[in-house]
Order: structure tokens, then sequence, then C-alpha cells
């Protein structure tokens, strides 16, 4: 949220919840302490959704946790409700870390289903579990304070809210959060900048969790009754209709989603079965179609149609930079391929290529299609293992060491079909090149301790960002971005890493003229400061034009390897290209 | 434990678990024709219970009058556009279905007549929720798919809970025959509910491996792109995938509605056992989502006499390991479209 309008909408929600226990009704107190409570899990819900691209339908089982703790530790144990609240959040987080551990291994649509299958199992073990009072539930829960109201219970829920909210919101204008957007987005990329996915996964998963767990301690002390309904299977989904209906991309999309739902039912509860007839729950009927409609018309909920994309303050004129590594001499060898093979199946895709690539030097990979040029590219840039053979990246042996572990020995890449964040920012998408250059993580994130190093890392992606023409739409969104433009930031992202070396997928393709010459004349730059570049490319003007040295391929083998003018006379690469002496 | 009560237990489970292969069957064909997973299944098992026990007690039921619901917008929809030819499918034949439930309702049926009326009520609905839950979300993501069909699941509840009540109800059995096999007596529903599913099972074999209409849908589950390059159509072989699965969701209602009480919400749980085989099968493989099917009916029936309330727990937590299995096995596919 931009400079003036956070201190108003602050002082705003502050002046809200300290009005609300003298302006409120009993009533109306309830509702909003309600609404609030929901906001919290949603909060957690939008983060895990909305940011990290994982689904959860058993979001309610960790409200239940934590209110079957503090419940009980409270009634039986005589704890006062306070001591429950780090007890419910431990057994909260610990079981949504174990799961974490489980469902992280858990891929693509299987993870939602596996959610389901766990909400249900905890909803059938709340039941039955010996000493929760079954499937009944207990009640005589004491409340947060002796002889509190409705209103003051409002008011306090209310700044828990706005506590929630703000580290949250620090937490998505920081390095982690633009780290939780890469992971939605498209998994490959985020390792490929260096970033622990799995782990990434299992933090946010953690976190939406804790944030459901202080839902759930205030509900126990708010609604003084426990039982397995309000945690199960069906309560999850409606934390994910609160989400669908908010926006699951912002975080008010979460607090709208929750007032939208709670006030809703609270009207149609009382309306409904007296319209109908007959008694149900038939407000879940209508939010249900509400979901069904707004998937199908507006998939992005309310919270975008109510408030712009929200862009970060460009940091204050911050000059420092993060430390930089010493460009090797000209010259040095940097990546060094030897015998290489690749076998799929019967299929040898690579087949003894040694390939090396210079401090200074820009190398093109080309060959006719099929040739194995995108293989040897996903076996140096890690995605692919190769079943023999070395490849040595300034002399350390980089096969097997996965795309995250070469990404740290200082090799950037960049993708065939462009892999952005079409809603971030340029300078955020350019920023997430920087990504293991800073080490804040999502606690000091959220506690806003990182500020002078997330300061650095903006400075440092301004900087990429100027050096391949982008300073002027710093802030658009990438996505709106013609494409050769958007190569342009997946340059200057991948400038961010600090490389030593560069591999460029087809960074030509779809480029009109003028910007391949601006292309070029960048990658030259770049190899004059003593970069390694390696690209693969089919354009061949662009290839013979810019490349030092031509490697060229054929049937998963190295068929020549020279200066472009020598490889265009060579009669074998004449025949692969021509099929045949022409 | 005894020779009679592990026969006993064998054949309930056995029982069920031929129910739950009917289910997951239907499951893995919407599943691979259209990507969605069609979650609110288990509420057409409560429909055709719910349905066929209102024919029964002379009460029109209300699930016809969805049917006329649906059938009347997709008629003014299809009208819309100037296709005339929709007044068969969605003008005549539901009058025709109306009548025939009416009176059936209002005179009294033979029991087969009311069942295959229930089965064609539910039947039906199966295409018509796709074309309107479904169809208009085009290309979204699998996850909008899911949310949208938990969301529909929902509306079937309210519905049925509006027009049936809360009330289970139990409908005749199809035979009340029973055989001594040995130390138990072996029931007739036991053995009509296998033969059942056995047919099923080798008809819908038939269906995709011998007919055109089957051939084409196999072609739009595997290649969705090629199919319709073929002249496949698109929306149609969407719609034939969600009616087999609602032909087998209301099969399984006739079939187990006379040994499990059903009510507006109960068949919701049926479904998600039928979901857990499905998933077993790797939400691809039929002869897995069988195998798994019978191991739930045999897990469910065992653990229900050794630890019966912990029985749902046991059954949903079996998932986790068969989907990290499954993770392990497929490697990652996870990139956002």
């Amino acid at each position: 949220m931009t400079g003036v309008r956070t201190p108003v909408f602050t002082a705003l929600a502050l002046i809200l919840c300290a009005a609300a226990p003298f302006v409120l009704t009993e009533y109306q107190a309830t509702l909003a302490g309600f609404v609030g409570i929901a906001a919290i899990a949603a909060l957690g819900l939008v983060l895990l959704t909305g940011i990290s691209g994982q689904t959860s339908f058993g979001h309610a089982t960790f409200l239940g946790l934590a209110a079957y703790t503090t419940a009980c530790m409270s009634r039986y144990g005589g704890w006062p409700p306070l001591a429950g609240l780090p007890a419910g959040l431990a057994i909260t987080g610990g079981t949504a870390y174990l799961l974490g551990l489980i469902t992280s291994r858990i891929s693509g649509h299987y993870l939602p289903l596996a959610t389901i299958a766990w909400c249900a199992s905890f909803f059938y073990l709340f039941g039955v579990f010996p000493g929760l009072g079954g499937f009944n539930g207990f009640g005589e829960i004491p409340p947060l304070f002796p002889g509190i109201t409705r209103g003051t219970a409002a008011a306090l829920i209310g700044l828990v809210l706005i506590a929630a909210w703000f580290l949250c919101a620090n937490l998505l204008s920081s390095r982690t959060g633009r780290a939780m957007r890469a992971l939605a987005q498209s998994r490959i990329m985020a390792e490929s900048l260096g970033i622990d996915t799995a782990k990434l996964a299992r933090a946010s998963f953690v976190l939406a969790a804790l944030l459901a767990g202080v839902a759930g301690w205030l509900f126990a002390h708010v609604q003084r009754y426990v039982s397995p309904a309000p945690f199960g299977l069906s309560a999850s989904i409606e934390y994910v209709f609160m989400v669908v209906i908010g926006g699951a991309s912002q975080l008010p999309g979460a607090i709208i989603g929750a007032a939208v739902v709670v006030l809703l039912r609270d009207q149609l509860t009382e309306m409904l079965p007296r319209l109908l007839g007959s008694s149900g729950n038939f407000e879940t009927v209508v939010f249900s179609l509400a979901v069904i409609l707004l998937l199908q018309y507006a998939p992005r909920g309310i919270a975008p149609a109510l408030f712009r994309r929200l862009n970060r303050p460009t940091p204050d004129g911050s000059t420092r930079t993060l430390p930089c590594r010493r460009m090797s001499t000209q010259g040095t060898l940097i990546l060094d391929t030897t015998a290489v093979e690749k076998r799929f199946g019967g299929l040898i895709a690579a087949r003894a290529i040694d390939l090396s690539v210079h401090a200074g030097e820009i190398v093109a990979l080309i060959g006719p299609n099929g040739a194995g040029k995108s293989t040897m590219f996903n076996l140096i840039s890690g995605a692919l293992t190769p079943n023999t053979g070395s490849i040595r990246l300034l002399d350390h042996p980089i096969h097997g060491r996965g795309a995250r572990g070469i990404a740290r020995q200082g090799l950037a890449r960049t993708f065939q079909h462009v892999k952005l964040l079409p809603e971030a920012s340029v300078l955020d998408n350019i920023a997430l090149g920087a990504h293991l250059r800073g080490r804040a993580g999502m606690l000091r994130s959220m506690l806003r301790l990182d500020r002078a190093e997330e300061a650095a890392l903006l400075h440092t992606a301004r900087i990429q960002a100027e050096r391949v023409g982008l300073g002027d739409v710093l802030d658009e969104p990438a996505g709106s971005l013609p494409l050769g433009r958007q190569r342009l930031v997946e340059i200057a992202r991948g400038l961010c890493l600090d490389p030593c070396i560069f591999l460029l997928d087809e960074p030509a393709a779809g480029l009109r003229l003028q910007e391949k010459q601006a292309l070029a004349n960048l990658l030259r730059t770049l190899r004059d400061q003593g970069m390694a570049i390696l690209l693969v490319e089919h354009d061949m003007d662009f290839v013979m034009d810019l490349a030092d040295r031509v490697t060229v391929m054929d049937f998963g083998e190295k068929i020549a390897d020279g200066r472009p003018d020598q490889v265009q006379d060579d009669p074998i690469v004449r025949e692969a290209y021509l099929g045949g002496v022409a | 434990m005894d020779q009679t009560i592990l026969l006993a237990l064998l054949q309930d489970g056995l029982t069920t678990g031929a129910i739950y292969v009917l289910l997951a069957v239907g499951l893995l064909i919407a599943f691979s024709v259209t990507r969605v997973i069609f979650i609110p299944q288990g509420d057409l098992v409560s429909f055709t219970a719910l349905t066929l026990a209102s024919v029964i007690a002379h009460r029109v039921p209300g699930t016809i009058w969805l049917l006329d619901a649906l059938c009347a917008a997709a008629l003014v929809l299809s009208l819309i556009r100037g296709r005339w030819r929709a007044v068969v499918p969605y003008g005549v034949a539901p009058a025709l279905l109306t009548l025939a439930t009416c009176a059936a309702a209002r005179y009294g049926a033979p029991t087969p007549v009311s069942m295959l009326l229930a089965l064609t009520i539910v039947t039906a609905l199966g295409p018509l929720l796709y074309r309107f839950a479904y169809e208009p979300l085009g290309e979204a993501s699998m996850l909008a798919l899911l949310i949208v069909s938990m969301a529909l699941h929902f509306v079937l509840i309210g519905i049925a809970l509006y027009s049936f009540g809360a009330e289970g109800v139990s409908t005749p059995a199809l035979t009340e025959a029973s055989f001594d096999a040995g130390p138990i007596a072996v029931s007739g529903q036991s053995l009509s509910v296998g033969l059942v599913c056995l047919v099923m099972v080798a008809a819908l074999r038939w269906f995709f491996v011998r007919t055109l209409y089957g051939k084409a849908l196999r072609a739009a589950a595997s290649d969705r792109l090629g199919a319709r390059l073929i002249g496949v159509d698109h929306a149609l072989s969407g719609r034939a995938a969600f009616a087999l699965a609602s032909f087998a969701a209301a099969v399984s209602g006739v079939l187990i509605a006379p040994i499990t009480p059903l009510s507006y919400d109960t068949g919701f749980e049926i479904g998600l056992k039928g979901f857990v085989a499905a998933v077993i099968g790797g939400l691809a493989s039929y002869p897995l989502a069988a195998a798994g099917a019978l191991i739930v009916g045999l897990l469910e029936s065992f653990s229900g006499f050794w630890a019966s309330e912990y029985r749902n727990i046991i059954v949903f937590s079996l998932l986790i390991p068969v989907l990290i299995w499954l993770s392990l096995a497929r490697g990652d596919t996870e990139d956002r479209a």
C-alpha cells in the first residue's frame, strides 16, 4: 500500500476498534468479532492459495487444533486463556509442519485432494478422541478476560487482525514475498533463481496454519464452545469460498470475503428459511451459487475491482548496492562439459558432447530441430542430469546439483517461453533475480527488519533494469510489456543473480529487428565486461553476427565447432541443415 | 474372530466395495475427459435413493422439477441461438419424463418401473450440471474446477434437503432371496450388487473399446486438443462423460439404498469413498481404481468391526500415503499453465 494511504487506513482501523465497545450493540459486536476471526484465518489462506499458489481444503482443521488445545487447557487444566495461545500455536504449527513435510512431496492437483483427506480425518478425530466431548463438543470455556464484553472482544479481535494484516503486508513486500509469488507462477523458474521451493512451500503452509491457529484460539474463547462441526470439511471450504469471493491474490480479499460471507450468512440464515418455508443451511447454497458464478465470470473476486493493484513505494534513493563477485579475467574457462551423454530410453539425445565457454566469449549452440540443443541446455542449467560425463562451472562439478545449486554457483538463465510474474511490477520481477544475494527470511521480513537489505536489493534491481533499458517501465506490470521487453526483464532478472555465465534460450525469437539489434548490443556489452554467454538460437543472422564461436549439433552429436564463418562453410553443417550438399 | 464373522465382514466389504467400483469408474470417466473431479457424484447417489423412495411413497420427487428447470434453461439458451432441434432433448423428453413420473407417483408403479424412472432422472441431471456449472469455465485451472465441484456439492445437498427433507430413506432390495453358503447366508442383494457391478463394468468396457462414441470419448480423454481437431465435439464429450458418471451414481444409489439408509447428505460420504478409490487408481487406471474400491470397502467393513469409530479416519488417511506414492512416481507436473 502506498505512502499516504497506509497511516490513514491504520488510523481509521484503530478508531473503529476503539469505538467498537461503545457503538456496537451486543449482537453487532458478536458479528463483527466473527468477521474478524474469519478474516484472520482467510489472510492465511490468501497467503497460501493466492500468493504461493498452493491450495488447502483443510484450513479449518488448524483453527480446530488451536481451539481444542486452548479449550482443554483452560477448561480442564485451569490455565489462563493467554497460555492457550502459544500452546495452540505450537500444536498447530507442529502439525502443519509435519503435514507440510508429507504434502510438499505431493505435487500438482494431488495436493488439494490430500488436504481434503486429512481434513476429513481430523474432523472424525475431533469427534471420537477421548475427552473432547464427541461430536457434540463441550462448553464452559472461559472468556478471553473475566467479564469481557462482546464489544471489547470485537475490539481486541480487530487489533489482532490489524497486527496480522501488517505482518502479512510486510511479508508480501519483501524478498520472501516475491519468492512466494514466484512459487505460484513456476517452480522451475523459482528454482533457477536459487529459491528452495519445497522449503518455501512448507514455510508458507506453516504460516497459513499459524494464522488459522490465532483465529481458532480467538474462536474458542469468544464462542466459549467447541465442537467438530466448525472445523470440518464444509467449514474449510467456506474459507476457500471467502477467499474466492474476496479475491485470492490480494490481502484485502481476505477481509472482504470474510465480511461478505459472515454478514450475508447472518442475513440469509433468517431470511431464506422463512422465504422457502423450510429449515436448513440454504445460505450455503446461495454462497455456492455465487462462487460458481464468480468463477465463471469474475474468477479474480471482488478485491481487484475495488483496489487498483497496489504499487510498492520505490525506496528512498538508497544507493547501497550488494557486493558483487569478482569477474574472471577475459579468457578464463568458465563452463566446460566433457563427454556428456544423456539417454531417454533408447534415444540418445546427447552423445559425448564437449563444450566450453570462456569469460568474455559468446558461444552459440545451433542445430536443426531435434539436434539435442535443448537437452544440452537443460543438462547445463540443471533441469536434467547427464547419464555420463561431467559438467564443470569454474572448475566445480555441477552435474546433478539441481537448478538451485547451479544458480548458486553463478549460472543465470532465461526461458524459451518467458516465465515472469505477469502481475508484479517490472522492478519486482527483476529483484526476484537477486534472491540469493539477500538473506532476510519470513520472520525478519514480517517484522520489517529487512529494510536495509531490501533497499539494496531493489537498488540493484533498478541498476540492472536501467542497464537493459527498462528504466522507464519499472512500475508497470511485467505482463503488460511487449514480448521483446519481457525478454529483457528476464535478462535483467538473470543479471541480478550476479552470474559468471548467462544461458539464453532462443532470446531473439519473436523480437522485431530493432529489438534484436538492441539485444545484440546488450549481449556484446556484457561480454566485454567479462561475462561468459551461451545461447541456443534459431535465428542464423542473429547468431552469425553476434557469436564469437558456434557449436553445431545434429542428432545428439557435436558436428562442428568454430568461428561463425568457419562453421558456415563446413560441408557437414551444410548437409545437416540442407539435407545434402546444396 | 471366528470364521462366520470373517465371512460376513468379507461379504459386506465386497458388496460396498463393488458399489465403490461403480462410483470410482464414473469419477475416472468424468475426470479423464473433462479434468473435473466430480465430487457431487455422491450427492447424486442420495438423489437417486430419495427419488425412488419418493415415487414409491406416492410423492412426486423434487428432482424432476430440478431437471425440468435445468432443461427449460438449456432450451431457452438453445432457442436464442436458433437451435430448434434442441426442442426434442430439452423440451419433449423432459415433458414425457415428468408425465411418467407424476403418473407413477400418483397411481403407483411396479418397483422396477420406479427404479427406471429414478435412474433416468438422475442420469439426465449429470450432463445438465456439466453444462451449467463447468462448461462456462472453459480452460480454467484444475483448482477452479475443484472449487466449483465443492460449491455444486453444497447446492445439491441444499436442493435435496429442500425437496426431500432431512429424513433417511431405505428402498426395496432387488431381491429378498438368500442362499446358504456354508457357515453364512449370502444375501441375494449382495449377489445382485456384484452382478450389476460386473455387467456395468463389462458394458462400459464394450462401449469404450467397440463403439464409435466410446472411442471418441477415449480420444477426448487422451488428447483434448487432438480430439477437437479431428472433430470430436468438446462440450458434447464432456456431457457424455458426465452422463456416464451420473448413471454410475444412479445405479449405485439404487444398489446401496436397500443396504444403508440414505439421507440428503450421506451420499457425499459414499462419493468420497469412491473418490478415494479413484485416487488409488492414480485418477487414470481403471483396474487399479477398481482394486482400490474393493480395498476401501473391505477396510471399511473390517475397521468397522474392530474400531468402528475410527472407520472413516482409517479410510481417509489411506489417501495420504497413496498420494505421496503417486507424486513420487509421477514426478513433478507443476508449472501453472
